[in-house]
């Protein structure tokens, strides 16, 4: 290490002590000098004189460093004179030193307790469920007058956003609930070969992925692609003003960004869902092949036996609904975006662990649906 | 002519100005002075219908709601960061007011569209996505959408603020330009001053501390006749500084 460019001179006069600084000052080179400085300081009685005459230079460091002992000392009530500054060193003085720090205005952002979130999140509820009601209730009457006016209605989005929801996650649906398929098939041969019932697997796989998995797994995907899709996009919108633009242009932010995503995974998500269904069939397939013996031909005989209408039709109703509420629910988040980059993660985020625990509430709900009316 | 009376701006209980009393005369430019953060672009948001007053009232050409969804605007907005729609092209942005609210064939959309373009000097950025030009250009693409459906009334967000000398120059000189030959009313908020003296007959300074308006005339004026501590602070520590946003 080279030498430092500077010194610090003790003298001790009259019972008062001066500190002559001179050389350039970093507070890179200061720092490791310092804290023996400020122990020998505070351990001298004052008054204390800075005298900065000899001082050529002085970085921001360093300036803090002998103002936050000036402050250090004089709360000891000890006087502290600082003379001499010149050029450079005098202007950094005037920025830092003539006025003490104003206090901090507000404590650091800080950590929550468990109890604290609760309470938060519990005085949010009331506040959140009135203003989800006004964005339902906004959804529905642009719905309505798009219906009763279709000029009004921005269709110049919806088939590219029918492409990217709907074409554009056709393969990930495909794999997966092919996937699926194969692991309830392989779960189902197990039980039902120490029944003999091997072709029944086709009733199993059929059923179960038509009427449930199917469309659940679907809506998951969805929820996991164009949820959180809408919702930075929306918030993204929200945060660099395009929102407030739209308002201001004499247009419904709703019936302008929401509808189309709307309209959008409404017609995807049952289409997805019936490919799911296909894939998910065929997953079963591969299985009651490879493993219980079954011909190509017996197996999809017995799915068209098996398969009735109503179950792919509840699947699809089903469908309908997740489509909505996913749309519904990653705008209104998007849309309440608030804050910069970082708001529009929370949004996302919390878009996609809404619209999942939403859409398996809808699914219970749906399945005791049609179990009591026997569909 | 826009007249603001007792005014109170803010977000739930915290209140950013109280007491603003201004008018703004048919055909001026008319400058919002402050810090940073001290409240300007939440007045322009109430002003423009965007926040709700806390108090007071807010009289625009004799009325006092506006920008109810669904109704033609009733002036152009540019904000501060532009607010350009990202998946569309200039000429899109440009275009959807008057693609929305007039009766103009495709034909006459285009030209219009173009001819608003050119007064800003983005004439062959048609095509172009926001994303794909400069700061300075969004700032210009936002007043040609503000000013589509020829308003009245043009309310312009920290314009030059963030831009690089000559930019902001040239916009300053777009927006007296614009003044002098559409005769619109234009309200202008920054916290610049280069531009201030060149664009401006009139303004009002906001204070942060005062939390409402310290001084008010011909900024030429206040510079150099204002004996108020806070506004001559104002004036030196931006002559000395520019440009940073
Ligand atoms: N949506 C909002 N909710 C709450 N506070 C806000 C909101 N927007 C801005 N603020 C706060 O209001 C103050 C003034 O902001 P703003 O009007 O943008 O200032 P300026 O435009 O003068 O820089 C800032 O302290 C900012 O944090
Ligand atoms: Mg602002």
């Amino acid at each position: 290490m080279t030498a430092p460019a500077f010194r610090i001179d003790r003298t001790d006069r009259d019972g008062s002590v001066r500190l002559a600084f001179s050389g350039r000052f970093e507070s890179t080179a200061l720092a490791p000098l310092w804290s023996e400085l400020r122990s020998e300081m505070l351990g001298s009685g004052g008054p204390f004189v800075f005298d900065l005459t000899g001082a050529s230079a002085m970085d921001g460091g360093s300036m803090a460093l002998l103002l936050g002992l000036k402050v250090e000392l004089e709360s000891a009530r000890l006087r502290v004179e600082v003379v001499g500054a010149t050029g450079g060193v005098s202007r950094l003085l005037a920025i830092l030193g003539n006025a003490p720090p104003k206090p901090t205005l507000k404590g650091p952002p800080g950590r929550i307790g468990i109890l604290d979130q609760i309470g938060q999140f519990a005085a949010l509820i009331g506040s959140r469920f009135a203003e989800n009601l006004t964005y339902i209730g906004d959804v529905t009457a642009s719905a309505a007058r798009a219906i009763v006016k279709p000029s009004t209605f921005n269709g110049r989005d919806l088939g590219r956003l029918v492409e990217r929801t709907g074409a554009d996650g056709l393969p990930i649906v495909l794999l997966i609930n092919l996937l699926v398929g194969v692991t309830l098939g392989i779960q189902g041969a197990i039980q039902l070969e120490q029944y003999g019932g091997n072709i029944y697997i086709a009733d199993l796989v059929g059923i179960v992925v038509t009427r449930s998995i199917g469309p659940l797994m679907t809506a998951i995907i969805v929820a996991g692609r164009s949820g959180a899709a809408f919702a930075a996009e929306l918030g993204t919108m929200k945060v660099s003003e395009e929102v407030d633009a739209i308002r201001t242009i004499g247009l419904d932010p709703v019936g302008f960004l929401v509808l189309p995503r709307v309209l959008a995974l409404c017609i995807a998500v049952p289409l997805l869902a019936l490919f799911a269904d296909v894939a998910g069939v065929f997953g079963g397939m591969i299985v009651g092949i490879t493993s219980l013996d079954l011909s190509p031909d017996n197996y999809l005989d017995r799915t068209r036996i098996a398969l009735e209408l109503r179950h792919v039709g509840t699947g699809l109703v089903k469908s309908l609904f997740f489509g909505l509420a996913i749309a519904v629910i990653a705008c209104r988040r998007g849309l309440a975006t608030q804050g910069g980059a970082e708001g529009v993660g929370r949004s996302t985020t919390s878009a996609v662990v809404t619209i999942i625990f939403w859409v398996v509430v809808l699914e219970a709900i749906f399945t005791s649906l049609f179990q009591v009316f026997g569909v | 002519m826009i007249r603001v009376k007792d005014l109170a701006i803010g977000y739930g209980t915290r209140v950013l100005m109280q007491g603003l009393e201004f008018e703004v005369p048919r055909g001026d430019v008319f400058v919002i002075l402050g810090g940073s953060g001290c409240g300007k672009s939440t007045l322009l948001r109430n002003l423009v219908g965007l926040e709700r007053p806390l108090r007071g009232t807010i009289d625009i050409e004799g009325v006092t709601h506006f920008a109810e969804v669904g109704a033609p605007p009733r002036f152009g907005v540019m904000f501060q960061s532009g607010g350009l729609f990202g998946s569309m092209t200039l000429w899109e942005n440009v275009a959807l007011p008057l693609q929305t609210w007039t009766a103009l064939e495709p034909q006459a959309i285009d030209v219009v569209v173009r001819s608003k373009l050119k007064i800003v000097g983005l004439d062959g950025y048609e095509n172009h996505l926001p994303n794909e030009i400069s700061g300075g250009m969004k700032k210009r693409a936002g007043i040609a959408r503000a000013l589509a459906l020829d308003p009245p009334l043009l309310f312009l967000d920290e314009p030059s603020a963030g831009l690089d000398p000559i930019s902001a120059v040239e916009l300053d000189e777009t927006i007296v330009t614009l003044n002098e030959s559409l005769g619109m009313t234009t309200v202008i908020v920054t916290h610049e001053l280069q531009s201030i003296f060149k664009i401006a007959r009139n303004c009002i300074m906001l204070d942060r501390e005062a939390k409402g308006i310290i001084a008010r005339g011909d900024p030429r004026q206040l510079r150099d006749h204002s004996t108020d501590p806070r506004v001559l602070r104002f004036f030196n520590r931006q002559s000395t500084r520019s440009g940073a946003a």
